[in-house]
């Protein structure tokens, strides 16, 4: 589904991303773990088409597609979705308008009609349902106002709506309390398919407990330096990073 | 030297072109705006069209507007054309009272003066001074101070006709006035009118108006609207402009707050060439409230220019301005806002916020506050901002399917949206966020018909 060959990125003349590779077919769950400002969230913004970073190498087909080719939105229509780690405020867009704006725009894509009113809100009330998402939260302008958590609840709930192909979740678990994480994990189960995959980045083991990982892998320095089944978030949990750094140095 | 000369030959011109009319303005009207016609053309001969050495015209070139060729007339001109074909319809849901005038002149398709169930009247200005010109001879040229603008003076010296709505003591409510000023001419044209709005004690007026062109000519309006609440009276004031972009516009307008009024005071620009909007308030009595508000969306070469002044004249009061404009192309704007508050004017609360949007780095906006701030007691704050869309979240729309163009959109529109909030009448509401929606999208036809009334004669 997903092929990311030798990726480098910049931003400002600095090189964040110094080659990675990984590779994730359909039915895949992937953990990304790794220490602070390794490059997390700038493959995950990479991957989702953000232009602030600039792509100096490498290669990323998305189910045979040159991904890198295409406008953010697209990638989006094309199934791609990221769970943002700071999801953005946008005071005067409604919850609702937003969500039939993507939808709409995301059916276009596809070839269908519209969706009507009733069945729209229909839908959203179901997601709603399903992410124990509180009424008055959709009816608010995006992320205006919401706590850490419901931010964070708000972006699986838009996963829900948009159920994509590939979802990137960038510390989807960062600011949940327990019921929450409970909740969104959840969530998240409920929308894997066979045919869907998922990378989660995380830094913490225990949402691997409720979203178990069929691959993990550590990001260090821009580079993916160690990957291993689920029993290496254990490992990390315990050790910590440096042991792999060590690692890599001999 | 030649703007200066210019200015000269042009105060000259008007001057000239009232004294040729004089005997025929002065037979033609009621003694209520004769009485001071005199004395608001000596005004005229001392003040002239403000150039840019006026402290509140710096930012406009007003006398350019004036120095183009137009046609200027006293007396009201035949209409060619079948203007109620143009009017049949009406915003659903909203029971509105229609005053329509064209090129300044109360146009007949109904009665001049309409006594509405509830007391309400509205029509034309010149026939509610024959009819009634003790009420109107309290109010008329009482707020607008034609001594300090020579565009006041000009108007006052050749006011005719107008639109005049009255609601009585503890009236109104429900039905929504429409004023409808048409501009319709074969020729370029300058168009004055003259309006009077009095809500009396505890009574309420919804007043829309929609200014716009029927002709594809070049017009000049420079109209004078005074408007006086009585104790505990409210207002609902939405100014809709939507002429075409060779189309020029200074709309001034006087709002008087007696105890315990408030009012809404709303100017949503669309479309015309340069546009220079006055509104003065004056909080004369105490727990008046005021909103004044503007959002402009302008492109190309067009100009808005908004100059409030609110006085705070009484203790307890509260003001409450807020402008935004969105400027692409080459589009030009002004803010200056100037609030006041008197010595006595205690516990005064006044709030003043211009946020701009420039689409592009031809765009260029002009923001001054103005505080002049006498009395010890008193919470006073402004603000001013000029900033682009926020990139992140145009990509954080993008990464949920939304085309960059439809993103950029959906936050021109979320800005605005803190003004159209501010309509109380829902479909009215409805209505206006509907044509803004289409401003930005380039869609808002700029042909001719009335986009609150007609849609679909377009
Ligand atoms: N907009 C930016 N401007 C400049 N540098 C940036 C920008 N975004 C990211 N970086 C830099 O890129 C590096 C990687 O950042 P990134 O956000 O990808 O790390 P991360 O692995 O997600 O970290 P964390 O675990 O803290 O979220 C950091 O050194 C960061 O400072
Ligand atoms: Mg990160």
């Amino acid at each position: 589904m997903l092929s990311i060959r030798n990726l480098k990125a910049a931003i400002n003349g600095r090189e964040i991303l110094k080659g990675i590779n990984l590779e994730v077919k359909e039915g895949e769950v992937h953990a990304i773990m790794g220490p602070n400002g390794s490059g997390k969230s700038t493959l995950a913004s990479v991957l989702a088409g953000r232009d602030l970073f600039t792509v100096t190498g490498g290669e990323v087909l998305f189910e045979g597609k040159n991904l890198l080719d295409l406008s953010p939105e697209v990638r989006a229509r094309a199934g791609i979705f990221l769970g943002f780690q700071y999801p953005v405020e946008i005071p005067g867009v409604s919850m609702t308008n937003f969500m039939r704006t993507a939808i709409n725009e995301q059916r276009k894509y596809r070839g269908l009609p519209e969706m009507n009113a009733t069945e729209f809100l229909k839908l959203m009330r179901d997601k709603k349902a399903l992410m124990e998402i509180d009424s008055a939260l959709a009816s608010r302008s995006v992320n205006e106002g919401f706590s850490g958590g419901e931010k964070k609840k708000n972006e699986i709930f838009q996963m829900a709506m948009l159920e994509p192909r590939l979802a990137i979740l960038d510390e989807t678990d960062s600011g949940l309390d327990i019921d929450a994480l409970k909740t969104v994990a959840t969530g998240v189960n409920r929308l894997r398919r066979p045919d869907n995959a998922m990378i989660v980045i995380t830094h913490y083991q225990r949402l691997l407990d409720y979203i178990v990982p069929d691959f993990v892998h550590v990001l260090s320095g821009g580079r993916i330096v160690k990957s291993g089944d689920k029993t290496l978030a254990y490992e990390l949990e315990e050790k910590g990073y440096d042991w792999i750094k060590e690692e890599n140095e001999e | 030297m030649e703007a200066v000369s210019e200015k000269i030959t042009l105060d000259n011109q008007l001057t000239d072109w009232y004294f040729t009319n004089r005997d025929q303005l002065m037979s033609s009207s009621n003694s209520v705006f004769n009485s001071v016609r005199p004395a608001a053309m000596e005004s005229f001969r001392k003040l002239g069209i403000p150039d840019s050495s006026f402290e509140n015209y710096k930012s406009t070139n007003i006398p350019k507007v004036f120095l183009s060729p137009l046609h200027k007339y006293i007396e009201q001109r035949k209409i060619l054309f079948a203007v109620e074909d143009l009017f049949h319809c009406d915003i659903p849901e909203l029971d509105t009272e229609l005053v329509l005038l064209v090129n300044g002149w109360f146009y007949e398709n109904r009665p001049r003066l309409q006594v509405l169930p509830g007391g309400m009247i509205i029509g034309s200005m010149a026939e509610a001074a024959k009819e009634y010109p003790d009420l109107i001879k309290q109010h008329y040229s009482k707020y607008a101070d034609y001594e300090k603008d020579g565009l006041v003076a000009l108007n006052t010296a050749f006011a005719q006709d107008g639109t005049f709505i009255y609601v009585p003591k503890g009236a109104g409510g429900d039905r929504a006035v429409q004023i409808v000023n048409v501009l319709l001419s074969p020729e370029d044209l300058f168009v004055q009118h003259r309006n009077l709005v009095i809500v009396e004690d505890n009574a309420t007026a919804r007043v829309v108006v929609c200014d716009h062109s029927l002709s594809a000519r070049h017009f000049l309006t420079n109209s004078v609207t005074e408007i006086y609440l009585g104790p505990n009276s409210h207002l609902d004031y939405v100014k809709l402009q939507n002429e075409n972009d060779n189309s020029n516009q200074i709309a001034t307008s006087f709002v008087h707050q007696e105890r315990g009024s408030d009012a809404v005071f709303n100017t949503i620009t669309l479309h015309g060439g340069l546009i220079r909007n006055n509104v003065y308030t004056r909080l004369n009595g105490e727990g008046a409230s005021n909103q004044t508000l503007g959002l402009s969306l302008v492109d190309e070469t067009q100009h808005i220019d908004s100059y409030t002044f609110v006085d705070h004249a009484a203790p307890n009061c509260n003001s409450h301005q807020n402008f935004k404009y969105i400027l692409d192309d080459q589009a030009t704007a002004a803010f200056t806002g100037r609030i006041l508050v008197r010595q006595n004017a205690q516990k005064t609360i006044a709030y003043q916020a211009n946020n701009n949007i420039l689409m592009t780095s031809e765009a260029r906006v002009n923001t001054k506050p103005q505080l002049e701030i006498y009395a010890d007691d008193v919470k006073c704050s402004h603000g001013a901002t000029v900033g682009q869309l926020d990139p992140n979240a145009i990509f954080y729309l993008q990464s949920r399917g939304i085309s960059k163009r439809e993103a950029r959109l959906l936050l021109m529109y979320a800005f605005g949206h803190e003004i159209l909030n501010k309509i109380s009448v829902e479909p009215l509401r409805v209505r206006l966020s509907d044509l803004v929606d289409k401003r930005l999208r380039g869609e808002l036809s700029r042909c001719n018909s009335c986009p609150l009334h007609c849609q679909e004669t377009c």
